[in-house]
């Protein structure tokens, strides 16, 4: 198993060891993790907890796509809708709406400037208000921050799915100010 | 055009930033903290990391508010700030920071590409782990801040006196602080 990168505590996985690590910069990271992912919101905590786990994804990065999926599944009571999400969001079944701010969001991964006209346009036909598509655009962008830097230190990531059901279920029912590690 | 609607006149990151106060505390407390607040590696110094990866990302409103600010700290070296971001191998700066900011542009590229090779070189440069730490933390910040006034297509405009003017208070107050002058507050109880 390879070592992190720095000397973090061992036995915390993921971004976990490096908010412990660094208290000064985990306030605000878990602060606007929980404005963007669990205070109230014209878009569902589940749909919210999807575009984190999508961009995750794309970012490739395991610890952060597989605790978001968990709390994804937590909120929408299905693991499947997430796997689907994932393979294919353009297929899978969400609103057209959470569809077309999937495709912001996959563009925002990508860099910034890839969001078109066309895409909030076609975002807006379905329904998206400003918020949502400014949210879609900051979560897509903080989680190209976490995933980088979850994989930048080489933090302990577990490799099952199922290493991530009880994070996933107290991120859900807590949200983020809280580390999920030192509850039980 | 930005794809939603800002106030008028706001530049780069503050239209969304006062669009959406309850995100900006966070995002400007964590400016702070990563670019401001006392460090082992100066303002100047962290400054540079952040306009580098903002070069990198083709930020114009990031690399150029930062390049101002990171030139305000190193006594006003615009040329030192522009060597940074052409070239920084053989740029004046000290060994530890070019070690730096050569895992700054890995994380930009995704944090798997960071070896622990990157690592050993900055640690036999001098480098602490909190160093370390915060590099890749800035540099992964500055994905998020370059995505998100690039994906929402803010006003940008391209006059560097704008953006002198404006470094001389951010680097002496900081970014919470600054904030104020264009977030709206909220009322005193």
């Amino acid at each position: 198993m390879t070592l992190p990168h720095i000397q973090l505590p061992p036995e915390l996985p993921g971004i976990s060891a490096a908010m412990a690590f660094r208290k000064e910069t985990a306030k605000p990271l878990r602060e606007l993790a929980h404005v963007l992912l669990h205070e109230s919101n014209s878009l569902t905590s589940g749909e919210r907890e999807l575009i984190a786990t999508y961009v995750s994804f794309l970012n490739g990065c395991q610890f952060c796509q597989a605790s978001h999926g968990a709390a994804a599944a937590c909120h929408l009571g299905s693991s499947e809708i997430v796997r689907q999400v994932k393979a294919s969001p353009g297929t899978a079944p969400i609103s057209p709406k959470l569809k077309s701010l999937l495709v912001i969001a996959a563009q925002v991964q990508r860099g910034g400037k890839n969001v078109t006209a066309e895409d909030v346009a076609t975002a807006r036909t379905v329904g998206a208000t400003d918020l949502e598509i400014h949210d879609t655009v900051l979560i897509a962008a903080a989680f190209c921050m976490y995933n980088r830097y979850v994989d930048g230190l080489a933090t302990i990531q577990p490799e099952a799915d199922e290493a991530y059901t009880e994070m996933g279920r107290h991120l859900a029912q807590h949200g983020y100010i809280q580390s999920s590690q030192n509850q039980r | 055009m930005p794809h939603i609607e800002f106030p008028i006149g706001l530049q780069g990151i503050r239209g969304p930033l006062s669009f959406r106060p309850e995100t900006a505390k966070p995002l400007n407390e964590l400016a702070d903290v990563l670019l401001h607040a006392p460090n082992s590696l100066t303002a100047g110094e962290r400054e540079l990391i952040a306009t580098y990866v903002s070069h990198l990302n083709d930020c114009y409103f990031c690399q150029t508010v930062h390049g101002a600010i990171a030139a305000v700290h190193l006594n006003g070296d615009e040329d030192l700030v522009k060597h940074v971001k052409a070239d920084f191998a053989h740029a004046d700066i000290s060994s530890k920071l070019k070690a730096l900011l050569v895992i700054a542009g890995k994380v930009q590229r995704g944090g798997k590409n960071v070896t622990e090779d990157d690592v050993a070189t900055a640690r036999s440069e001098g480098a602490t782990d909190i160093e370390i730490h915060d590099t890749v933390l800035i540099a992964a910040a500055f994905c998020m801040f370059n995505r998100y006034v690039d994906g929402l297509a803010t006003w940008q405009p391209q006059d560097e006196d704008l953006y002198r003017e404006r470094a001389k208070k951010t680097a002496r107050d900081g970014y919470a602080l600054t904030s104020r002058d264009y977030i709206p507050q909220p009322k005193e109880a």
